[in-house]
């Protein structure tokens, strides 16, 4: 299938020399939650403002839906949607005057039927007639993505969609987002909090200093880079690994009263039932175990600071 | 021409309007009715005629030419540098919309509603003084030249300013004097020889001249010179905002 947006060789340099992004080549699966990791500074809001016409690029091309955002960005742009990360709404105006506006420019027909689903699918229809100024931070956080959703865009970015909104709200967004997925939206977020990415993205990209470190599947690369940790409480404290447990992934911690045996998620024998029959017979007891997983947070860290590995639980 | 934007936008600043009326509307409606108490009924009557006008009437042109001027360029510069501040051009700079769309929109809004304001002066003018329009069809003409012309100046400024004060500053420091100093309440042919010819370097000096021609049928200046000053400059306007979009200057980075 043709990805729905096509980035190639993207690069942007500012007047002052500094190269927000570095020949970024990205494709987004159509109908997939592509979430863009990065810490702040990265390029993830240059690299979205880009695609939607906000910022120039200083190389390379985008496609959206087979469109070229520079030469063809009529046909480019009215399949987006953009929910910027900063709460810019017009302050003295209705939430459905504003939708209405962001619909007409988006060059659609008025349609106050799509207005009201929109609306009540982000509990705002009851403030329709209230001044958007009037609306809390969450609320006003619905309405950009209520006005980015009014033109029906085939495509939606989201930047930092849940920056400072409370959990409970964060919680109705992603379900918000899962659904707009199911009805054939692509959605591509980028977020600070790695449980979002976690809990929604079909794939996770990486970026850091303007350059696309990696891109992938989320359950492979939890899977390829995600370690599981099994932890031993032990019985009697132990100064040293015995000698016929050398060759096993273990590792003494707690001044020797915890045992930690690391596996591989992703190989079908994990060795544990091997290494509780050794302790037995070698007469190691233990009074508690508790696996633990490698997060994407630590996962995120540990690619972002340049290691290979993912760091333990 | 994506039709549904320029509607939008054009009803998104007519609201504003609307919601902001006494400010928009009734506020320079008033300051001008002032002018018209106090220069026209008042201090006028004592004064002579002007080329055969009485001064209440001599003054109707050039006086409702500084509102329009004034009330275009802020309307424009306001519309648009509003969404800049408030950060909501993100919305015009993503959506399918070309400049000369955005233009239309902006500008068409704030020209309707000097034309408006030029109206309800005019009407508002007949209350004091009693005037005549030998030639309607060339005031409203020149009406309109100079709503759109100065709107899209306007827009051109709100383009071009990054503070409020910027906004402010040509309209409060070049315009008003400029409309001031260039015949709104005196003939130029009053001045003394070298200040008349200082004057023509003034381009209000053409609006006025020309506007109070379609009144009363006496000019300052030729009227085809004040047509062309006009037309020449709302083409530089328009050269202006076609380059601004096009190389995204103080829009994009």
């Amino acid at each position: 299938m043709d990805p729905i947006i096509s980035i190639k060789g993207l690069s942007k340099s500012y007047a002052s020399g500094f190269e927000a992004l570095k020949s970024v080549d990205l494709d987004i699966r159509r109908g997939e939650i592509f979430a863009l990791l990065g810490p702040n500074g990265a390029g993830k809001t240059t690299l979205i403002n880009i695609v939607c016409g906000i910022v120039n690029a200083s190389a390379g091309t985008v496609h959206a839906d087979g469109h070229d955002i520079v030469r063809d960005y009529r046909a480019a742009r009215a399949k987006i949607g953009l929910v910027p990360q900063e709460l810019s709404t017009d302050a003295f105006e209705s939430v459905l005057a504003t939708l209405k506006f962001s619909r007409g420019l988006f060059g659609k027909a008025p349609d106050p039927a799509h207005l009201e689903r929109v609306l009540r699918a982000l509990s705002l229809w009851d403030k329709r007639n209230n001044k958007i100024m009037t609306l809390s931070g969450g609320m006003k956080r619905r309405v950009l993505i209520a006005k980015a959703l009014s033109h029906e865009p085939q495509i939606l970015f989201l930047d930092e969609p849940t920056a400072g909104v409370d959990v409970e709200l964060r919680r109705d967004m992603w379900q918000m987002v899962r659904e707009l997925r199911t009805s054939g939206v692509t959605i591509i977020l980028t977020t600070h909090y790695i449980e979002e990415a976690e809990e929604m993205a079909d794939r996770i990209g990486v970026i850091n200093k303007g350059e696309l470190i990696l891109v992938e599947d989320k359950n492979v690369l939890m899977r390829k880079l995600g370690k599981k940790q099994l932890t031993l409480q032990l019985q009697t404290p132990l100064a040293a690994i015995p000698p016929s447990l050398g060759g096993l992934p273990l590792e003494l911690a707690d001044d020797g009263n915890a045992l930690v045996y690391t596996f591989d998620t992703q190989s079908e024998q994990t060795g544990i039932a091997a290494l509780l029959r050794q302790l037995s017979e070698q007469g190691i007891d233990f009074k508690d175990l508790h696996s633990s997983e490698s997060s994407l947070e630590e996962i995120f860290v540990s690619l972002v600071h340049g290691g290979s590995k993912g760091a333990r639980a | 021409m994506n039709w549904h934007a320029i509607r939008a936008i054009y009803r998104f600043e007519m609201a504003r309007t609307f919601r902001t009326i006494t400010q928009s509307i009734a506020s320079p409606v008033l300051s001008t009715s002032l002018y018209f108490v106090v220069f026209g009924a008042a201090i006028g009557s004592r004064m002579g005629a002007i080329d055969g006008v009485s001064y209440g009437a001599f003054i109707i042109p050039g006086l409702i030419m500084l509102s329009l001027l004034n009330e275009s360029i802020s309307n424009a510069s306001f519309g648009i540098y509003m969404p800049k501040w408030a950060g909501t051009i993100y919305e015009l700079l993503s959506a399918p919309v070309s400049a000369i769309e955005i233009v239309f929109g902006y500008v068409g809004a704030a020209a309707t509603k000097s034309l408006m304001l030029g109206a309800l002066i005019l009407i508002t003018a007949r209350l004091f003084v009693p005037y005549e329009v030998v030639h309607p069809f060339w005031m409203l003409g020149f009406l309109l030249l100079t709503a759109v012309t100065f709107s899209l100046f306007g827009f051109i400024i709100g383009l071009w300013a990054d503070d409020w004060q910027k906004l402010q500053v040509i309209p409060l420091m070049i315009i008003t004097p400029m409309t001031f100093l260039g015949g709104a309440f005196y003939s130029i042919n009053m001045l003394p020889p070298l200040w008349q010819k200082i004057t023509l370097f003034n381009p209000v000096v053409y609006l006025i001249s020309g506007f109070r021609w379609s009144f009363y049928g006496v000019a300052d200046v030729n009227i085809v010179v004040s047509v062309s000053a006009i037309v020449g400059f709302l083409l530089a306007c328009l050269f202006a905002v076609w380059w601004i979009f096009r190389t995204g200057w103080k829009l994009k980075v």
